[in-house]
């Protein structure tokens, strides 16, 4: 099991109030992320635990192209990777800062 | 907006959408990351919510405990944090006294990476079960997730109040593979799927008094099944254990010979047995009432 972290500076703060919400699934092929506030304004960190190991790149490039399109400021993100391709995780993560943000997921 | 398809929702999704609007409160939610601790020895990625959500809310403004597996995370398997978390609910289900339990099943049965906590979950749940039906609780299960209802998960259905079913629902204990790898592929052919849904689906359920109501695969059905078994719960009592006994007993004497579901159909007496599985939901109900005397569930 490899577990991953990355911090990263945001622009925007992510809107709404919601503490915390979570949205997909550990299964082969998909991944479930929870998203918590608590960090400061600007700040944001993904934390990643994976059965697959050795893809720290392709996993870092993911959370920097979702930093640059979100604006995940104050959230930290926790995964439990099943093994899912870089679409489906950035798919996940947009999800989870709608979530967090209000929308429906 | 049409009913979301109960069978593709996940655990959360089939909770927040049967529940009153808002009204969900969670219960040692994914937030408190408590996770098994048995998969990290297997290098196996765990679930935040160790695949089992429990809280409470409100069904029609009423009070209602809730418990739901997801199955697609280790198949809906029953493992030491999972189990434990029904297992508390019940227990204060039973302590409240006026609260009914509402399961939703999706399972595949005990998680063998954890198989002795997880037997030991199951035995915890179905005494769980009993107390809070002695209490007078009402405990109801709701079965149409993609595993099914297996193992463990069918032995805490079998002890629960009443259940509800729909055709992509099956409630079993051995599921299929487990007796083709046991008895044969004469005795059972896992990969022949009409073969399996015609003895362990939903529809056959019904039809022989496994589940007391037949739900459509939207959430909106599950939802109304759930309302219904709740107030048509049977006590648990002497009387309920006799009358369910000789029902048991009538089933066995008049079906114990047949070979195959589509026998059992054709002696309740359905005219065309072999077009029961391919039938639309509105359509099997009117044929299913039609032959109802053979189905009092008593439990």
């Amino acid at each position: 099991m490899e577990k991953l972290t990355y911090r990263h500076v945001a622009a925007l703060r992510a809107k709404g109030t919601r503490d915390q919400a979570i949205v997909g699934v550990v299964a082969s092929g998909n991944l479930e992320v929870l998203v918590e506030r608590g960090l400061p304004d600007g700040e944001c960190e993904v934390e990643i635990r994976t059965p697959v190991e050795g893809f720290g790149d392709v996993w870092s490039a993911v959370v920097v192209d979702f930093v640059g399109r979100s604006s995940p400021g104050g959230l930290k993100l926790s995964i439990n990777d099943g093994g899912a391709r870089p679409d489906m995780v950035a798919l996940r993560l947009a999800q989870a800062v709608r979530a967090i943000e209000g929308e429906r997921s | 907006m049409s009913s979301p398809s109960w069978f593709e929702a996940s655990a959360r999704q089939r909770v927040k959408e049967m529940l009153d609007q808002d009204s969900f409160v969670e219960f040692i939610g994914p937030e408190q990351r408590e996770t098994s601790p048995h998969l990290s020895l297997f290098d196996l990625p765990e679930q935040f919510d160790d695949g089992m959500i429990v809280g409470r809310g409100l069904l029609d403004g009423k009070p209602v405990f809730i418990a739901a597996q997801e199955g697609r995370f280790m198949g809906g398997a029953f493992g030491e944090v999972h189990g434990a978390k029904l297992t508390g609910l019940l227990r204060a289900a039973r302590d409240v006294g006026s609260i009914p339990v509402v399961i939703l099943f999706d399972t595949g049965g005990v998680r063998l990476q954890e198989a002795n906590a997880g037997e030991l979950a199951i035995a915890e749940i179905m005494r769980a079960v009993v107390e809070a039906r002695l209490a007078g609780v009402p405990v109801v299960g709701l079965v149409g997730g993609r595993a099914g209802c297996y193992g463990g998960g069918g032995l805490t259905a079998g002890s629960c109040s009443a259940l509800a079913v729909s055709e992509q629902g099956r409630i079993s204990v051995s599921g299929p593979e487990v007796i083709e790898t046991n008895r044969g592929v004469e005795e059972f052919d896992s990969k022949d799927r009409a073969l399996v849904w015609r003895t362990m689906g939903g529809k056959q359920r019904y039809l022989i008094g496994g589940a007391d109501v037949f739900a459509d695969d939207t959430v909106a059905s599950f939802r109304d099944a759930a309302r219904y078994v709740i107030e048509h719960a049977a006590a648990l009592d002497l009387d309920t254990l006799q009358a369910e006994q000789v029902r048991l007993e009538q089933r066995i004497e008049r079906f114990g010979a047949c070979a195959d579901a589509i026998d059992i159909w054709r002696s309740m007496g359905a005219a065309d047995p072999q077009s029961l599985p391919g039938m639309a939901f509105e359509d099997f109900v009117a044929l299913a009432d039609g032959l109802k005397e053979t189905r009092h569930v008593a439990r």
